[in-house]
C-alpha cells in the first residue's frame, strides 16, 4: 500500500510539472508564430537568388574556369558540413534527427575516404557530437537569434568565415544540414550543398515555366563580375534561411513535445489521484474495522 | 496589363513590395536604369541609393536599397536588395551613426574581408544620407 503523503507530494511534483510544460508550450507557440513568417517570408528572397543564380550558372555551364565557388576547386577530398541544431533542448526529437543525419553523413563519407570537417551552428549540435567526432569539429557558433529573431548579419558571420576558409583551401565541398520547417508536426531534415554551387538541382516540374528564364539576357556588368557578386552573396542568403528554417522548426517540434509532456502529465495525475484515493478509501476501511472488531470484543 | 512592369523588391527578411507599375529607376553599380514595360532581359547588380518608382510620369515612391541586384525580363523586374527602407522613414541619426562605426571599422579591420566589408558599409550609409539630401532638396 503506498503511502498517502508520499503520493500526495507525487501529485503535487507532477502538477508543477505539468505548469511548466504547458508554459513552455504557450512560448514556444508564440515564438513560433513568428520565426515561421520570418522563415516564410524569407523563402522569397531565396528562391528568387536561386532562380537567377541558375539561369546564370547555366550559361556558364560548359565553360572552363568559372570562379571556384561555382565551379569547385576540381577536388572533392575536403568536405565541410554546416550543422544548424538549436542551443537548448527539451525540443522532441529535433536535434537528435539532425545528429543522427550527420552521423550518417560522417560515416559515409569518412568511408569514401573524404576528411570531414564539422562547423556546428547550435550548442547542442557540438555537445552530441562530440562524443565521437572531437577531433573533426572545427567550432561551434552558439546563440544565433536574440529577442528580435535571427538578424541577417548573423547570417554573414558564418558565411564570412566559411568564405575566408574555402580560400584558404581548408575545404573543397561544403554542404549544410538543416531541418526544413513544414509544419509545428513536421520537420525535414533536408541536406544541401553549398559550394561548389549546384546547378543540376533543379527541380523537375520547373523547367516548363522557365522557359522564360531561358532567355538570353544582358548582363551588367559582365557576368563574371555579376557571378563574383552573387555567389558570396547566395551563401549567406542561403545559411541565412538556414537559420531561419532550423529556428521555425525548432520552436515547432518543442511546441509539440511539450503539448506531449502536458498531456502525459495530466494522465499521470489523473491516474495517481485515482491510486491516492482508493489508498484513503482503504485506510478508512480498515481502521473502520479495527473499531467495530474492537467494540464486538468489548 | 501591357503597359505595366511587375515590380517586386524583397530583402531577405520579408517580400518589401510587389505591384504593377508604370516605370521603375534602378540605382546599377553601372548607371541607373530605367525599367519600363518591354525592357530587354537582363541582369546587373545594384549599388546603394534610391529606387524610384514612378506612377503617370511622377515618382509615386521612392525606396533606399542598400545594394544587392536586379532581373529584369520584358514585363517583370525583381530587386533583391539586402535592405530596403521608405526613404520617408529614413533617419539622420542612424545613418551617421552607421557611418561612424563602418569608419571605426575599418580603422581596426585586420583581414580583407573585414575590409571590404566596412568600405560597403561606408558606401551605403553615405549613399543613405544622400537619399536623405535629395528628398530634403525636393
Amino acid at each position: 500500500m503506498p503511502n498517502l503523503k508520499d503520493l500526495k507530494t507525487r501529485i503535487e511534483s507532477v502538477k508543477s510539472t505539468r505548469k511548466i510544460t504547458s508554459a513552455m508550450k504557450m512560448v514556444a507557440a508564440a515564438k513560433l508564430r513568428r520565426a515561421q513568417e520570418a522563415a516564410e517570408s524569407a523563402r522569397a528572397y531565396s528562391e528568387r537568388m536561386d532562380t537567377v543564380l541558375r539561369s546564370l550558372a547555366g550559361s556558364f555551364a560548359g565553360m572552363e574556369g568559372g570562379p571556384e565557388l561555382l565551379a569547385g576547386t576540381g577536388e572533392e577530398k575536403n568536405h565541410l558540413l554546416v550543422v544548424f541544431t538549436s542551443d537548448r533542448g527539451l525540443c522532441g526529437g529535433f536535434n537528435g534527427t539532425i545528429v543522427r543525419e550527420t552521423r550518417r553523413l560522417v560515416r559515409e563519407m569518412k568511408g569514401q575516404g573524404k576528411t570531414i570537417k564539422l562547423l556546428c551552428v547550435g550548442r547542442k549540435g557540438s555537445d552530441l557530437l562530440k562524443s565521437e567526432f572531437r577531433n573533426d569539429i572545427i567550432d561551434s557558433v552558439i546563440g544565433i537569434g536574440g529577442k528580435k529573431g535571427i538578424a541577417y548579419h548573423e547570417a554573414t558571420a558564418v558565411s564570412d568565415r566559411i568564405t575566408q576558409m574555402f580560400e584558404a583551401g581548408e575545404f573543397d565541398v561544403c554542404s549544410i544540414v538543416f531541418n526544413k520547417f513544414q509544419s509545428a508536426m513536421t520537420q525535414i531534415v533536408t541536406t544541401s550543398q553549398l559550394i561548389p554551387f549546384c546547378a543540376n538541382e533543379a527541380q523537375e516540374g520547373e523547367d516548363a515555366d522557365n522557359g522564360e528564364l531561358k532567355a538570353a539576357y544582358e548582363f551588367e556588368p559582365e557576368e563574371g563580375e555579376i557571378l563574383d557578386v552573387l555567389l558570396p552573396k547566395n551563401l549567406v542568403v542561403q545559411i541565412f534561411q538556414a537559420m531561419l528554417e532550423s529556428s521555425a522548426s525548432e520552436h515547432g517540434a518543442r511546441m509539440t513535445a511539450m503539448d506531449n509532456a502536458t498531456r502525459n502529465a495530466g494522465d499521470m495525475i489523473d491516474g495517481l489521484t485515482l491510486t491516492y484515493n482508493r489508498s484513503r478509501q482503504a485506510a478508512i476501511t480498515s481502521e473502520l474495522n479495527e473499531i467495530i472488531s474492537g467494540a464486538e470484543a468489548v | 496589363m501591357a503597359d505595366m512592369v511587375e515590380f517586386e523588391l524583397v530583402s531577405p527578411e520579408r517580400l518589401v513590395m510587389s505591384q504593377s507599375v508604370g516605370m521603375v529607376v534602378v540605382p546599377c553599380s553601372e548607371g541607373d536604369i530605367g525599367v519600363l514595360p518591354g525592357h530587354t532581359p537582363l541582369i546587373g547588380t545594384v549599388r546603394a541609393g534610391v529606387v524610384d518608382i514612378h506612377e503617370d510620369g511622377k515618382v509615386s515612391e521612392s525606396i533606399f536599397v542598400s545594394g544587392g541586384f536586379v532581373e529584369v525580363t520584358p514585363n517583370r523586374c525583381t530587386l533583391l536588395a539586402e535592405e530596403a527602407i521608405a526613404v520617408d522613414d529614413l533617419e539622420q541619426d542612424v545613418a551617421q551613426a552607421r557611418l561612424e562605426a563602418a569608419q571605426a571599422a575599418l580603422d581596426k579591420a585586420q583581414s580583407d574581408i573585414d575590409k571590404v566589408n566596412a568600405e560597403a558599409e561606408i558606401k551605403t550609409a553615405e549613399a543613405m544620407l544622400a537619399a536623405m539630401g535629395i528628398t530634403a532638396a525636393h
